[in-house]
């Protein structure tokens, strides 16, 4: 136990738990409208995340010809770079996980199978994807060159904000709130909380199922992949395993804001990014994935449906 | 598809005690015959080609059917989610490792001590946690499974990440020594415990706890107005199949000599999960024959050894999608009196009467 540390550092642990926070919130957004509208764990999630970071490490490469030893770049070029990585990351994972629902997940729906079915069905998606990539990148860490160089926004009293940071925490929120906006105002939104609520009756008012089910793979995809972009600019490396223990986490934050419910996973991932980094600071790194949890069942034990799981049937994405 | 599960059961249904028998004992002499298999050319293609074939008969293939069996309590016969199962049998492998070289308590002494260590430990996860329904269960369990591993990682004293080396092996029963140049030996005595865990099985699901589990899996509301007490039955349901994880744990330890942490992680979990579902969850064939084909393929297909999680992955997709229910699913009604089975028989016969007939009309028809 060293209460010091988090007493003189909390400023700092404040601003890493938040960024870190951010990218579970996107990520489990993939996980929570997901499971909100079919009632299933997305197991392959934490692989369209691998590979939005893998699509990241790619098109600074390969595209703009970055290598390990070139000076970040500035500017308009940095703008178009990052926006380009963002663009990139965010339409393969979207692209994936469409894919991942046409082929896993469909089949088995349409034929009415239980849940444990598609469950299994999704482990193998992840498993397949994730040994892919081990294949062909033979288990070697992929490193991304540092496109963005990382000085500090500000300053004060030797707490400083970090570019990544504050671009991590920015567009997390920006993104955050676009879905939200979405999934509440618009008439595709209103069609997924639909589907989420019923499926035969929103069958009945003339829903497009499939097309729905869809979209909302589509969404979940495209906001892990930023998620995945995210991380690439703040920890600059991925290997193919890199989704198990986001995924992890992520869906942790899902179940513990109340899995199904879209504010729940922002609250959710914002408190699990919080508590890792204090608690890691507190009783050392290697506890910190036990933390995690001991929190989770701490929750689970006095609300049994998460933080916000009281307002499940009504605000269900 | 043909419904090989009820063909199965009807076959079964309609043979005679005597009948009954005489197949059970050839199977499992078949069962017990299985390490020498390796040594027919007529058998021989089951040789594993890296590890040994005896090996990979005890640990995985026997190893995880015992497992799925007992995870089949959990998630087949209750209808509880568990992801986090290997902590049972990481608790049973820990116990034997820890009591084996602290104390002079032989493997078979130790067996029930591990086993209740497990059960104990499905009591403790399971009073608080089994209120929690579906997915909530499944990610406790599975923070349960990591705590376990983690655990063991940031302990010293039980060897840490290195874990623990000289574990003893099993003294010798009836002249049959337990060490390493007896693979089969070790198969045998795993083969014993399965039929245990098959035979333990079978009398509890047509006993109070297997009406209680499937009414339980059926839907926990009307169960529970029926006056099934929920709580206590997914307690017992949770600390038998902890009990059989432990089991198996303590005969891992005592066979691989050796346990570390990383033998216990999620993946574990999640392949004995597929296993049961791949299979057919709540039958107990149909478990043996998915935990069987997912432990025995990839050390088969070793030699594509790079490619073999992949080709892995990819046949778990294939095969839930051409049969969700699994290899073997259960008897879709598993109670039937006389009535209704002559009932059933009928109607299945009329049914095929007039697809024969109108069959017969298409044809004419079309003519």
């Amino acid at each position: 136990m060293n209460f010091s540390v988090v007493g003189s550092q909390f400023f700092p642990l404040l601003i890493n738990g938040l960024a870190l926070g951010f990218i579970y919130v996107l990520v489990s957004v993939g996980y929570t409208m997901v499971y909100g509208v079919l009632r299933l764990i997305n197991f392959a999630n934490s692989e369209i995340f691998m590979l939005g970071t893998f699509a990241t490490a790619i098109v600074s490469t390969s595209v703009f010809k970055f290598n390990q030893n070139s000076q970040p770049s500035h500017g308009m070029k940095l703008v178009i770079v990052l926006l380009c990585c963002l663009l990139a990351s965010m339409a393969t994972s979207g692209v994936v996980a469409v894919f991942v629902e046409l082929i896993a997940y469909r089949r088995l729906r349409t034929k009415g199978a239980n849940r444990l079915g598609s469950l299994i069905s999704a482990i193998g998606t992840s498993i397949t994807l994730s040994e892919g990539v081990r294949i062909l990148t033979h288990s070697i860490p992929v490193a991304s060159p540092r496109v963005l160089s990382k000085f500090y926004v500000f300053k004060i009293h030797g707490v400083g904000l970090r570019i990544d940071q504050l671009l991590t925490i920015a567009s997390g929120l920006l993104l955050f709130i676009a879905v939200d906006r979405f999934v509440t105002k618009t008439r595709m939104g209103k069609a997924i909380r639909a589907v989420s609520m019923s499926e035969e009756n929103s069958k009945l008012m003339g829903i497009n199922l499939n097309r729905v089910i869809s979209l909302t793979f589509l969404i979940g995809g495209l906001v892990t992949g930023a998620a995945a972009f995210m991380y690439m600019t703040v920890y600059e490396q991925t290997v193919f395993n890199v989704g198990f223990n986001i995924g992890l986490a992520a869906f942790t934050a899902a179940v513990l804001g109340g899995i199904g419910n879209l504010r729940g996973a922002f609250y959710g991932g914002l408190a699990l990014g919080l508590a890792e980094e204090y608690f890691s600071a507190l009783l050392g790194s290697q506890w910190k994935e036990i933390t995690v949890f001991v929190v989770l069942v701490l929750v689970l034990l006095v609300k049994p449906n998460g933080l916000f799981g009281e307002a499940v049937q009504q605000t269900r994405v | 598809m043909i419904n090989l599960r009820d063909k199965g059961a009807e076959l079964w249904d309609g043979a005679n005690r005597l009948q009954r028998t005489a197949f059970a004992l050839v199977a499992i002499f078949a069962a017990l015959c299985l390490p020498y298999a390796g040594n027919f050319s007529l058998t021989n293609f089951l040789n594993t080609p890296i590890s040994s074939y005896e090996a990979v008969l005890v640990y995985p293939v026997g190893m995880y059917i015992l497992m799925a069996l007992g995870l089949n309590i959990v998630v087949g016969k209750s209808g509880l989610l568990d992801l986090g199962y290997v902590a049972f049998f990481a608790i049973g492998a820990y116990t034997a490792a820890i009591l084996g070289t602290h104390t002079h308590l032989n493997t078979w002494e130790i067996l029930p001590i591990g086993m209740g260590f497990a059960m104990l430990a499905g009591v403790l996860l399971g009073l608080p946690t089994l209120r929690l329904r579906g997915d909530y269960l499944a990610i406790v369990t599975l923070g349960f499974g990591e705590i376990v591993r983690i655990l063991a990682i940031n302990t010293p004293s039980i060897g840490g990440p290195n874990g623990i080396a000289g574990v003893p092996q099993p003294p010798t029963v009836l002249g049959q020594a337990f060490d390493i140049t007896h693979p089969d030996h070790f198969f045998w005595l795993v083969v014993i415990m399965i039929l245990a865990v098959i035979w333990m099985v079978r009398r509890l699901s047509i006993r109070r706890p297997g009406r209680a589990w499937e009414a339980i899996r059926q839907d926990e509301d009307v169960a529970l107005l029926m006056g099934v007490p929920i709580l206590r039955y997914k307690i017992w349901s949770f600390s038998i199949g902890a009990a059989v994880g432990g089991a198996a744990g303590v005969i891992f330890a005592s066979e691989q000599m050796f346990v570390a942490p990383q033998s216990f992680n999620y993946n574990v979990s999640v392949l004995i999960l597929s296993c049961v579902v791949f299979g057919g969850m709540g039958n107990i064939w149909g478990v043996v024959l998915g935990a069987s084909i997912l432990s025995y393929l990839p050390e088969r297909i070793r030699f594509i050894s790079n490619a073999r999680e992949f080709v892995f992955g990819l046949a778990l997709v294939v095969m839930m999608n051409i049969r969700p229910e699994g290899l073997l699913p259960r008897k879709k009604r598993e109670h039937l009196s006389d009535e209704e089975r002559a009932a059933l028989k009928a109607t299945r016969a009329a049914l095929n009467a007039s697809k024969k007939a109108s069959k017969k009309a298409e044809k004419e028809a079309s003519k």
